[in-house]
């Protein structure tokens, strides 16, 4: 065990990009940048699956640990994972190269630097799914604004500039607060060292307001009612690639932060702000299900839509029962190969009509049908059909849910049945009915590429809807001591 | 006469500036070669100064009027080896102005011994003595461009406003002496009577004019005017080099007389702080000239560098120390950028003129970038870094409303740095600029991107340096 496995995983898609960068980027070349970066994540890729294989599920402690002095006496470049973590790590090797792949049609200027900021990207997001240390993590967190704000801004819409200044400044003030509670952290505990806080525990009175820091944060990254604006701002906005890391990737930092630092390290806090989670959740289930009925633009339907699995995340999150954040864990994985795969779809027809009104659309099922059959598997898996990976982890944590609270879960559920409505809806309204728009006879059915990403990403969100098994498997034991810490610690604070 | 060899560096600087004003009078033409004198005094003296003084224990000379200890051969180093570089950028962008005289590098040099003495003084007179001399050079430095209106009205602005500030600090020096029966700070510090107002208000009077000086909140008015129309040049020097004499004297002023009545100036610091940190990022919104910008930019910087000095601990000097080094390295880069800016022998310093600078000039957009995001204080470059130690030490005095104030400014000024960016990579471009630039120039900006860029690896070096600082 002294490969530096993890470091490599972090570093790798940087120094991909460090060879991008010295690659002058000249139109002939355009296919050599995209074949470099996209062997760049493919050997992450299968790197994380090696670590998939390495990976000891039956222990909750902390694996492929690295710790090495940063910052004498103050911060240590702490890396490590345990059952939940690994899943994020491979779902982000996994969608990474599929976004590189992506590319082909809809970025056409500066392909390079695009290329390089996604790469840079996958650093950062690696980065926070391992670091056990509050600093680096914070450092990770706060990096990935740089290359999104830019992707955003550069490569996106109409409006980008707009979206790309309110994501950052949005989750820059988010996340300021966190810095405080970390810094806090140090002077009250001497340490930020997540495997010694857990050890250690933090003082229950100082608990609630770390909380609420913390809180700030990823209620905007992941992102919560009433602080969801950005986030179908920046998806409308940002080009494909952009919005699948965005709503794959980006948005589990916050889900995963959760669980990791305010479940881990604030229990008692987190027992007294579970109402609060709770309310918040419900009201971002059903009300953005609403607002997704509403929406004229599929990007922005899906977006929404995001808005109210997230809410399903954080209720399963804060159920502390093992059935819940299993299932949060479950939708969150789920959630990323989906809704990956409805932004690329959106993105297919996007870059052949360059519209993403529904009104648009309509009848396209003859002339697309493999797309018309590829967008039904993943409208399906969104509305969480049995079968799909969907299904698996709404079932979850509506179980859990039931259990702590009846009025929240029905209140879920009913979550559940808006979102069945306007996923189906814009799927009639999209694949079905009468061709009107007579330009749309011109469109082409999926090309190799597309159609080998969207199969890419049908394949584990069927076979983990039939077979959740091997998930369950590798979480399961962490998260049972994760609960079994939260219990016994709000259990002696009583 | 012991240990006079402790002060060698101000000897040799003062000796030389007196050769090169004889040289300069005597030989025709001889601007170029008192330029490239100057920067090896500069640079010698920097050495001298490194070898002979940084790793001393305090000691002090003249009748304790100087004293020579870790921080004051740090700063030292550092205001020598940041007026090395503003020389050494400067060169073309003086020609381009026929200005390239052989007064510009003398009156840097000059300067620089002014500071130097402010650094190393432990005794009011003293202190005054060097703030004066490099105030007279700046005055000069200021209106260099004197047949630019813009130029001349800068330095006749400076002049007054800092003789204004002159007169408090002096007032507020009489009255600690009144009071004291002393200007040395060793003294003052065992004779004074904490019940005594007078002295809080010398200390008010003297922290009015040493927050003008470092153009801290609401002592800033001079600075974005005298920044705009001062030479590009000089104003890097400004957003600078005086920044760290005064800095140093705040800290020797407040930590050796006056550690004592720290409720009485804490709460002054911290206002200076707040105020500078929130009204340099909102009032560098609406600006719309690069150099009026990073006017209100280091306006709020040095809110955060007051930050650290107000929590009364030596994590917080150090932390400040750190903060001013990395600000300077990010200033150079910054102006680096600036003086690049320069087409058919024209500088542009309008934000409009970065448009669409990324598809010209890739290498110089992707440095400002990073500059920029560092300025903003985002992880992992340097400038978060330079925050974060900051707010650890604030934090670790429980001043938590002075940190989310902080904190809560990095995210407005996020905003117009964000704003340059915006206009360098989603804008329309322009014609290219120049690409004939001076090698130094480009040496500069490379070094100090990669400082900012890299500093996270390597981020203990900076702490172990300045960890020897010891005040209190």
């Amino acid at each position: 065990m002294n490969f530096p496995i993890l470091s490599s995983l972090i570093l790798l898609p940087s120094i991909g990009a460090l060879f991008l960068f010295f690659t002058r980027s000249k139109s002939e070349n355009k296919i050599t940048v995209k074949y470099v970066a996209l062997f760049t994540s493919l050997v992450n890729f299968f790197l994380s699956i090696y670590l998939w294989f390495l990976f000891d599920p039956t222990t909750s402690a902390f694996q492929f640990v690295e710790d090495r002095v940063w910052i004498e006496g103050l911060i240590n470049y702490k890396v490590g994972i345990d059952g939940i973590s690994i899943l994020f790590i491979i779902l982000t090797t996994f969608i990474t190269p599929l976004c590189i792949i992506s590319v082909n049609n809809s970025i056409t200027k500066r392909l390079n630097e695009f290329l390089i900021a996604i790469l840079v990207m996958e650093t950062f997001m690696i980065g926070v799914f391992c670091s056990l240390d509050l600093v680096v993590f914070y450092l990770f967190f706060e990096a990935g604004l740089i290359p999104m704000f830019l992707i955003i801004g550069i490569w996106g819409g109409a409006r980008r500039v707009y979206s790309a200044f309110k994501f950052f400044l949005f989750t820059l003030l988010g996340s300021v607060l966190m810095l405080v509670a970390i810094i806090s952290i140090y002077w009250i505990t001497g340490t930020t060292d997540v495997v010694q806080l857990y050890e250690l525990g933090i003082d229950t009175k100082y608990q609630n307001l770390l909380w609420l820091a913390f809180f700030s944060s990823f209620a905007v990254k992941t992102p919560m009612w009433p602080v969801h604006t950005w986030l179908p701002d920046a998806h409308v906005e940002a080009p494909t690639a952009g919005s699948v890391l965005l709503a794959a990737i980006l948005l589990k930092m916050a889900g995963y932060g959760f669980i990791r630092f305010s479940l881990g390290l604030f229990p008692s806090a987190s027992e007294v702000f579970t109402p609060l989670i709770y309310t918040l959740s419900v009201i971002a289930i059903i009300f953005t299900s609403l607002i997704a009925l509403m929406q004229e633009d599929m990007k922005k339907l899906i977006a929404y839509s995001s808005v109210a699995h997230m809410g399903f995340v954080t209720l399963g999150i804060f159920t502390n029962q093992q059935q819940g954040i299993e299932g949060s864990i479950i939708q969150m994985i789920s959630h990323g190969l989906v809704s990956a795969a409805l932004f690329l779809c959106v993105g297919v027809v996007y870059d052949r009509m360059h519209s993403r009104l529904i009104a648009t659309y309509g009848g396209i099922i003859t002339i697309i049908p493999k797309y018309a059959i590829l967008f039904m598997v993943f409208t399906l898996a969104a509305l969480g059909l049995p079968g799909t990976s969907g299904f698996v982890g709404e079932f979850l944590i509506l179980m859990a849910a039931f259990k702590d609270n009846f009025l929240v879960a029905v209140l879920a559920s009913l979550g559940v049945i808006i979102g069945a409505a306007y996923m189906l809806w814009l799927y009639k309204r999209v694949i079905f009915g009468k061709l009107i728009n007579s330009e749309l006879k011109k469109m082409i059915d999926l090309n190799k590429s597309e159609a080998f990403t969207l199969t890419c990403l049908a394949i584990p969100t069927l076979y983990f809807g039939f077979y959740p098994e091997p998930l369950i498997n590798i979480i399961e034991v962490s998260i049972s001591d994760l609960i079994d810490t939260y219990n016994f610690s709000v259990a002696s604070k009583q | 006469m012991n240990n006079i060899e402790l002060i060698f560096p101000e000897i040799f600087i003062s000796l030389s500036i007196m050769f090169l004003l004889i040289l300069g009078v005597f030989k025709k033409d001889s601007s170029k070669i008192i330029h490239n004198i100057s920067l090896l005094i500069l640079l010698i003296t920097a050495v001298i100064t490194f070898n002979e003084t940084l790793s001393i224990s305090p000691t002090t000379l003249f009748n304790e009027s100087i004293i020579i200890d870790y921080l004051s051969s740090f700063m030292k180093i550092i205001t020598l080896l940041a007026a090395f570089v503003v020389l050494l950028i400067s060169s073309n962008y003086l020609r381009t102005f026929k200005i390239f005289k052989i007064e510009y590098p003398i009156l840097i040099l000059s300067s620089v011994l002014g500071m130097m003495i402010m650094i190393s003084s432990n005794d009011l007179i003293v202190f005054y003595m060097g703030l004066e001399l490099q105030s007279l050079a700046l005055y000069v430095l200021a209106t260099f461009n004197r047949d630019q209106l813009k130029s001349s009205e800068a330095g006749l602005k400076y002049f007054v406003l800092s003789a204004l500030s002159s007169g408090l600090l002096l007032y507020g020096c009489s009255l600690i002496y009144g009071f004291t029966g002393s200007t040395n700070f060793n003294v003052i510090s065992t004779q004074f009577n904490a019940n005594e107002y007078a002295i809080t208000f010398g200390i008010v009077f003297i922290l009015v004019g040493l927050a003008f000086k470092i153009s801290a909140v609401p002592f800033h008015m001079w600075a974005p005017d005298v920044y705009e129309g001062s030479p590009t040049s000089v104003t890097l020097f400004f957003t600078m080099v005086p920044k760290i004499a005064a800095l140093t004297v705040f800290i020797r002023f407040l930590y050796v007389p006056f550690l004592n009545l720290i409720d009485q100036w804490q709460m002054i610091l911290v206002f200076l702080s707040i105020a500078s940190m929130l009204f340099g990022a909102i009032a560098a919104i609406g600006q719309k000239n690069l150099k009026r910008l990073i006017a209100y930019s280091s306006i709020s910087h040095i809110g955060y560098a007051l930050a650290g000095l107000a929590t009364g601990s030596n994590d917080g000097i150090q932390s400040s120390v750190i903060y001013m080094t990395i600000y300077i390295i990010m200033n150079l880069g910054f102006f680096s950028c600036l003086l690049m800016m320069r087409r058919n022998n024209i500088y542009y310093e309008q934000i409009e003129d970065l448009s669409g600078l990324s598809k010209n000039h890739p290498l110089l957009s992707i440095s400002l970038l990073i500059i920029l995001f560092s300025l903003a204080g985002i992880p992992p470059l340097a400038g978060f870094f330079a925050k974060f130690y900051i707010f650890k030490s604030v934090i670790e005095q429980s001043m938590y409303f002075l940190a989310i104030v902080g904190l809560l400014s990095t995210v407005v000024a996020a905003f117009y740095y964000l704003r340059i960016i915006k206009i360098m990579y989603f804008d329309e471009e322009k014609d290219s600029y120049d690409k004939d630039h001076n090698l130094w120039l480009k040496l500069s900006l490379t070094v100090s991107t990669i400082l900012i860029l890299m500093y996270f690896i390597f981020p203990s070096e900076l702490i172990d340096v300045v960890s020897k600082i010891n005040i209190i």
